[in-house]
């Protein structure tokens, strides 16, 4: 990431509200989501927070206000062009159904061996994982073939939505590490949780989701670490 | 012909149902009223359709009639369509124009080729085995899309987020619906013969037709519901696609079965 667009904001939301199945799901939230580390949504169940996740790639559009990226609003980008930029890994972890390289390529159909491998490393996946089946996985060696399916696209963004809740602690750290790796390689990061011990770990900033708004301060202020090598923001 | 069942044979045959809403009673069912009602209200379906048919498919009548008749079998099992599939968004209008396609197609070549001369007698029964037959298949594949797309929507997502269009992103569930819809078709054309006569084929004996003319004219009409199962069934479940997927590639939501009843 150039420096200048470092300094920007990757997401900014603008009161922006959505409504699900007759409920607000959003209600007038806005914010802004550095470029630079991890920033994380934090909230309890049902504030909202997966919903502002999804407003970031266009799997869910706002019913009122803005979302915008880099300064361009969401909706007069093309959606697949975006989702490419702005790449999302989901709760439960989605192997399609194939080997980890059928995996890899869907992502990237023209990505070359050492394209994948690189993705795989990324992703804290080292050794021969290329061939084995994706779908017999533990659930974190699935989690991370997930990461890595969608890291070999090259996104600038990657959204986390709880990806570690059906995890244990061991494959957690694994994970949290690996997003930190690439928060410092200048990937763009946001992760939502509800656990405050998470927030402390991986963020550098922390936007605090209750009752479809963004509070203005986190719930205990986020620690400068300095092994996360980011500022707070 | 000297008529093949007289209406003695017809109040004898009903003992037959006689037989079923007995075994109900016997085991305590509780399903004579509806065997009963059933029996009576097909009977009644089928005088007033051969009353119809009589008229339609003389040979002085019009042939209009019967491309009407045709038409009216379609817009029908639509509506069977919506009723048997109600989760499943707008279903009517895209069955129907499913059924029509399946009509070009098979009528087409049936007619156009002149397998079958293009009559009354020949174009009402030929439609209705196949709209009939197509019909299941467009429920059964229809609810099979909507219930993969729903139980996988996570699945789906994860394409869409890589940068899939909502098509792509649905490939490997419209297969999976398709083959649900037409492996009971294929099964039952293999077993055609061995297992069980078929419909055409037994009424053409027992209507007097010779039994090697009845296979062909079956062959034929088994070759007619395999063609037209499977282009209904892919016009439905492409169409779909384009429905359950907005323009800027995000899946609707799909309420299960209940919530849309309610």
């Amino acid at each position: 990431m150039d420096e200048r667009r470092a300094e920007e904001d990757a997401f900014t939301f603008d009161e922006v509200v959505v409504e699900l199945g007759g409920q607000r799901a959003l209600d007038g939230l806005s914010a802004r989501v550095p470029a630079q580390g991890v920033t994380a949504l934090f909230g309890p169940s049902g504030s909202g927070k997966s919903t502002l996740l999804r407003l970031c790639n266009r799997l869910e559009v706002p019913t009122a206000g803005r979302v915008l990226f880099f300064g361009d609003d969401v909706a007069d980008l093309d959606p697949l062009r975006l989702r490419r930029r702005v790449g999302m890994v989901f709760q439960r972890p989605t192997p399609f159904p194939g080997t980890v390289r059928d995996n890899l390529l869907t992502a990237a159909p023209a990505a070359g061996r050492a394209d994948l491998e690189r993705a795989l490393e990324r992703s804290a996946l080292e050794g021969p994982w290329l061939d084995r089946d994706a779908t017999v996985l533990s659930g974190g060696e699935a989690q991370r073939v997930c990461m890595a399916r969608t890291l070999v696209a090259e996104p600038e963004v990657l959204l986390l939505d709880e990806p570690s809740s059906a995890l244990d602690e061991e494959a957690t750290a694994v994970l949290e590490r690996a997003v930190r790796d690439l928060a410092r390689q200048g990937i763009t990061a946001v992760w939502v949780t509800h656990d405050p011990d998470q927030v402390r770990r991986v963020a550098d900033r922390v936007l605090r989701i209750a009752g479809g708004r963004c509070v203005s301060e986190p719930p205990s202020p986020a620690p400068v670490d300095q092994e996360k090598g980011s500022p707070n923001g | 012909m000297d008529d093949l069942v007289t209406l003695g044979g017809l109040v004898t045959s009903m003992a037959l149902v006689a037989v079923a809403a007995a075994i109900s009673l016997w085991r305590r069912l509780g399903l004579e009223r509806q065997i009963v009602w059933a029996a009576a209200r097909a009977l009644t379906q089928l005088l007033l359709v051969g009353a119809a048919l009589t008229l339609i498919i003389d040979p002085g009548q019009p042939l209009v009639w019967s491309w009407l008749w045709v038409a009216a079998m379609v817009l029908y099992a639509g509506d069977v369509a919506r009723r048997r599939a109600p989760e499943v968004p707008r279903i009517m209008p895209l069955a129907i124009a499913a059924f029509g396609c399946a009509a070009v197609v098979t009528l087409g070549v049936l007619f156009g080729t002149g397998v079958f001369p293009l009559e009354g007698r020949t174009l009402v029964p030929i439609a209705g085995m196949m709209v009939g037959n197509s019909m299941t298949a467009t429920v059964l594949g229809a609810r099979r899309l909507v219930e993969e797309l729903r139980d996988k929507r996570d699945e789906v997502e994860a394409r869409l987020a890589l940068g899939q269009p909502g098509r792509r992103a649905a490939v490997p569930y419209v297969r999976s619906a398709l083959r649900s819809a037409l492996l009971p078709q294929i099964e039952t054309t293999k077993a055609t013969g061995l297992v069980f006569l078929p419909g055409a084929m037994t009424g053409l004996i027992l209507a007097g037709v010779p039994p090697v003319q009845a296979v062909l004219v079956q062959a034929v009409v088994m070759f007619l519901i395999l063609a037209s199962v499977t282009t209904t069934a892919v016009v439905v479940a492409l169409g779909l696609v384009r429905r359950l997927f907005t323009a800027d590639h995000r899946l609707l939501a799909l309420p299960r079965p209940a919530e849309s009843a309610a």
